[in-house]
């Protein structure tokens, strides 16, 4: 048994675009029908429920963008009575940027199954050990994993981020066969396990690595370091978390869970559905989803998506790695990051918006430093009062983006511009 | 009974205290006195100079940042235990000192403190009533 849920990852062509249609019409009727914000996109677009007979219809529908759900915070998209709304999940972050993601229970049901699709993609049983080291809390990597862990019915140990010791020590004493964390984390986790000389005590056998860029060249060399293979994962909250897409062990792609999330690939810049196999922003609507159904949203990942059949046996839809991403969203760590959260945060604090994000990868880790222009108004001929500035900058930035920068203040005009502009994110991390 | 002293923000980089002071001796300023309150990352570089605001003009034209503080400077009989005395002074009268740094002028027997304190003219008040002197901007420069 190598699938979870088989009749669906299986499924035929003509079976699952049933199914689609089927789940997308009600979809569109409810929403339309209960949530006045999806009612007034569709209203000014001059689309009822009636035209979405089926998934051919979709590209009627108009686009949700993360502005959308920034205006519809904290309750506007919620489609389901909050009597049957059991969890929320958030992205990392921000008064500007925040998202509020809805569950019922079914939901969740579903979201974890789909991560126990993945967790068995990979190899998983009943009788294995998976080690999840993502955050847990309004993260959506421990939850995801942790519960498509219980739902395969594996002992799962919910460690969350941090604590590297621990997670070793647990790692050997309990045996644990499956990781799942950042690849960057798993990166890390190997070069410790190997300067402890634990690498033999190690039961590793797979990995389901996400929520973060990574290159086969790290796959690799996590794979080697560890003895595992190496799974990539891909979701967002938005759509629900991790294992809107998963890997299978062909490696060359990752299956969408398309009988839960339509995926498009479109032009960034036009909005036109691009043909199979060419590179495209990736819009995702959620088809099953009770409390927080999204409609066609816009992910501003770049990626190719294919339907070449797949050594693996599913039918599933598969997407490419994603190559990049159509705004200025930076993940760092794990965590999205946008350019503009830090000139927020820099022009709250009485600094002017002077300043750059440089990114690199060291050890596999990301670095994050935020260079900022010293003034003459936050200037001081005091150590302390600068230090007490920096301090409430890096404080501020902490709260807004969910990880902490290096802060450095550097002497004005020191920022490189490039004709005249400004250069606001030097990124040397090679992915 | 205040003195100007300049301070400049230095990125912590090889270099950037040279060309500092190169730039103020190209532009014929004299230095009296200096000190340097470094962090990792960056320092904070205070100077007695001999002509405060042009100074700064010089470094701001540079692009640097910096200010100018009035600090007070004591006059010291070049003995033991004579700082310590000035100290005392400031501690009985619950002022915070901030920073503070010396030097000796060509004047032989004498050493000059400078002294940054939270409150400038309640420490040249004290300073008065116990006999400590400050000296002038044309005595340090004499």
């Amino acid at each position: 048994m190598n699938y979870f849920q088989e009749d669906m990852e299986r499924a035929s062509r003509e079976t699952m675009r049933d199914l689609q249609s089927a789940r997308l019409t009600e979809t569109v009727r409810r929403v339309y029908a209960n949530v006045a914000y999806y009612r007034r996109l569709m209203d000014a677009r001059g689309v009822t429920p009636a035209d979405i007979r089926s998934v051919d219809d979709l590209p009627k529908l108009p686009f949700l963008t993360k502005d959308d759900l920034r205006d519809a915070y904290p309750y506007g998209l919620l489609a389901a009575p909050l009597a049957e709304t059991v969890r929320i999940q958030s992205t990392s972050g921000t008064t500007g940027r925040r998202v509020v993601a809805f569950y019922t229970q079914a939901d969740i049901d579903l979201w974890e199954e789909c991560c126990a699709r993945a967790i068995i993609a990979a190899g998983g049983r009943r009788h294995d050990v998976v080690h999840v080291c993502y955050g847990y809390g309004l993260f959506t990597g421990g939850p995801g994993l942790n519960g498509g862990s219980h739902k395969v019915g594996a002992l799962t140990l919910p460690m969350s981020s941090g604590n590297t010791e621990r997670q070793i020590q647990f790692m050997i004493d309990l045996g644990a066969t499956i990781l799942c964390c950042t690849p960057s984390y798993a990166a890390f986790l190997a070069e410790t396990i190997i300067e402890k000389g634990l690498r033999d005590k190690i039961n590793l056998k797979a990995g389901i690595f996400g929520a973060e860029a990574w290159s086969e060249e790290m796959r690799r060399d996590i794979e080697e370091k560890l003895g595992l293979k190496a799974y990539d994962i891909y979701g967002l909250t938005e759509i629900s978390g991790p294992g809107v897409s998963f890997e299978c062990g062909e490696q060359t792609g990752l299956h969408v869970n398309e009988d839960h999330f339509l995926v498009e690939c479109i032009d960034p810049d036009t909005g036109e559905t691009l043909p199979e196999g060419e590179k495209g922003e990736l819009v995702f609507t959620s088809i099953s989803k009770k409390a927080f159904p999204l409609l066609r949203y816009r992910t501003r990942d770049i990626c190719v998506l294919s339907r070449r059949p797949c050594s693996c046996g599913r039918t599933l839809i598969k997407m490419s790695k994603p190559m990049g991403r159509s705004d200025d969203m930076l993940i760092i760590r794990g965590v999205n990051v946008f350019p503009s959260q830090i000139e927020t945060v820099l022009l709250n604090c009485g600094f002017p918006p002077n300043y750059q994000i440089i990114l690199d990868r060291v050890n596999y880790t990301d670095t994050f430093e935020v260079q900022v222009e010293m003034t003459p108004e936050m200037f001081s001929d005091t150590v302390r009062d600068i230090a007490a500035k920096e301090a409430d900058l890096l404080n501020s930035l902490k709260s807004m983006l969910g990880i902490s920068p290096k802060v450095t203040l550097t002497a004005p005009r020191s920022i490189a511009r490039s004709e005249g502009k400004a250069v606001r994110v030097i990124d040397k991390r090679k992915v | 009974m205040t003195i100007e002293q300049i301070s400049v923000f230095v990125e912590n980089k090889p270099g950037k205290l040279a060309e500092v002071t190169a730039l103020l001796g190209g532009a014929g300023i004299d230095l009296r006195a200096l000190s340097i309150a470094d962090t990792e990352k960056f320092g904070i570089l205070r100077l007695i100079v001999s002509e405060p605001a042009r100074a700064l003009e010089v470094l701001r034209a540079a692009d640097y940042v910096g200010s100018v503080t009035p600090v007070l400077a004591v006059s010291l009989a070049d003995a033991p235990g004579s700082l310590a005395g000035v100290l005392r002074v400031l501690a009985d009268a619950g002022i915070n000192l901030e920073y503070l740094y010396a030097f000796i002028t060509r004047q032989a027997g004498h050493a000059y403190v400078v002294l940054r304190v939270t409150d400038n003219a309640r420490a040249a008040a004290v300073f008065a009533a116990a006999g400590v002197a400050t000296a002038t901007r044309a005595e340090i420069f004499a």
